[in-house]
């Protein structure tokens, strides 16, 4: 086995050439390159993180943005609510108003219609009160051939009249 | 070797390649071999990958997201094993995976068929007992940095009954003493198990089919498929030795951050 045989011969070439290449690994590689490549990764890793967490925020602004935008739109439609309820009132009251001027008008209407249909009947009574004794009269003198007075006449007819 | 004759452990000799005999310092000779060579090579690849992936771009390339794999999971087993705390130990545990993983890997290559012969660094108990013994004085020494002399409490495990301390503290000592050698001697015999592996079955195809044609049959042929399958679980094996070395070097530290 060389490595026992030549022991006594290598092993201070093999420590010596070891320590100064691994040492120079070391120092270029681990000390020099090494933190050049982790940074670069924590760079990498950093500005991922930074992103994430931007998209994060922004995702929350968005939904703090809805949630403003959906109280917005919901107070918004209580005061459109409110003004058509308003509305409804209001054209309410006035059509109430205007149906009140309106009854009033009509009662009035019918109250002077009333009035004259009543004064027409009065009158056309009166009218037929008159043809009717001058027909009784008409009617005695011819069956009976007695003259009756005007009056007589006239009260006979009021009596048949007011017992129908 | 044309007689079919192949010698199984001659892949992990070291041959000097320059400065063997005036190269030392403090009278230890510091030759530069085939280990040290494969090494260099190692060290040189890690930094052309790494620094091919530290381009800095948001959006990364392929190269770029190979290297941020690399560096995400050791980060994330150094989290999962130590904590927050564990960033600081990122550029070792890197460095140490990955070197071991590209030692493994570098050592595994097919070369041998351009004529060059790939050399595994992590087969020799020197090298990996290095990097296991300096490992484990990081434990070491930030165990007693951070918490004096109650770093010895980690010997006597919690609930512990007051008469079983004098037992279960040598027992808890000598885990703890073993553990680079357990480290180091884990990575070394599973590389050079791998590749002492892969040399006989290829001396089995080279005798079987010089042989004849029976033995190319029975032995040659069945050993090739082998070899096929083992090749690519030694490429697993190659990612899961340099995975425990980073994964223990990991627990071992938590011990030393996060005393029980």
């Amino acid at each position: 086995m060389p490595q026992i045989a030549q022991l006594a011969t290598t092993y201070s070439s093999q420590v010596f050439w070891l320590l100064v290449c691994f040492g120079l690994v070391f120092f270029v590689v681990g000390l020099g390159l090494l933190p050049k490549v982790t940074s670069t990764v924590d760079l990498r890793d950093k500005q991922i993180a930074d992103d994430l967490a931007a998209a994060e925020a922004a995702r929350a602004a968005a939904d703090a943005e809805e949630e403003a935008w959906k109280v917005t739109a919901a107070r918004q439609r209580a005061e459109a609510q409110a003004v058509i309820a308003q509305a409804k009132a209001d054209a309410a009251k006035s059509t109430e108003a205007a149906l009140a001027v309106a009854s009033a008008k009509v009662d009035e209407t019918l109250a002077a219609a009333e009035a004259r249909i009543g004064a027409a009947r009065n009158a056309a009574l009166g009218e037929i009160e008159a043809v009717a004794a001058d027909a009784a009269q008409d009617i005695v003198s011819r069956l009976a051939g007695i003259s009756v007075p005007a009056e007589q006449a006239q009260a006979a007819v009021k009596g048949v009249l007011a017992h129908g | 070797m044309a007689e079919g004759k192949v010698d199984p452990v001659h892949q992990f000799t070291i041959e000097p390649l320059f400065g063997t005999d005036h190269w030392s310092i403090a009278g230890y000779n510091v030759m530069f071999t085939n280990s040290a060579l494969w090494m260099a090579i190692t060290a040189v690849v890690l930094i052309v990958f790494v620094a091919g992936g530290a381009k800095r771009a948001v959006v990364p390339g392929r190269w770029q997201m190979a290297v941020e794999g690399f560096t995400g999971f050791v980060d994330n087993l150094l989290k999962s094993n130590i904590g927050e705390a564990g960033r600081k130990y990122l550029p070792y545990i890197f460095s140490l995976f990955m070197f071991i993983l590209f030692a493994n890997l570098l050592g595994l290559l097919p070369l041998a068929l351009v004529g060059l012969h790939p050399f595994t660094a992590t087969s020799h108990f020197t090298v990996t007992g290095v990097l296991a013994v300096m490992s484990f004085a990081i434990v070491l020494i930030v165990g007693f940095a951070k918490h004096k002399l109650h770093f010895f409490s980690l010997f006597v495990p919690h609930g512990t009954p007051v008469p079983m301390i004098p037992i279960i503290f040598p027992i808890e000592l000598i885990s703890f003493m073993v553990r680079p050698f357990s480290l180091g001697l884990r990575l070394f015999v599973a590389m050079m198990a791998g590749h002492v592996l892969l040399e006989v079955l290829s001396g089995f195809v080279i005798s079987g089919t010089n042989a004849g044609a029976l033995t190319f049959g029975i032995a040659a042929l069945p050993s090739f498929l082998l070899m096929i399958g083992i090749c690519a679980l030694e490429l697993l094996v190659a990612g899961i030795q340099a995975y425990v070395f980073a994964l223990l070097t990991c627990v071992y530290l938590n011990d030393a951050e996060n005393l029980h």
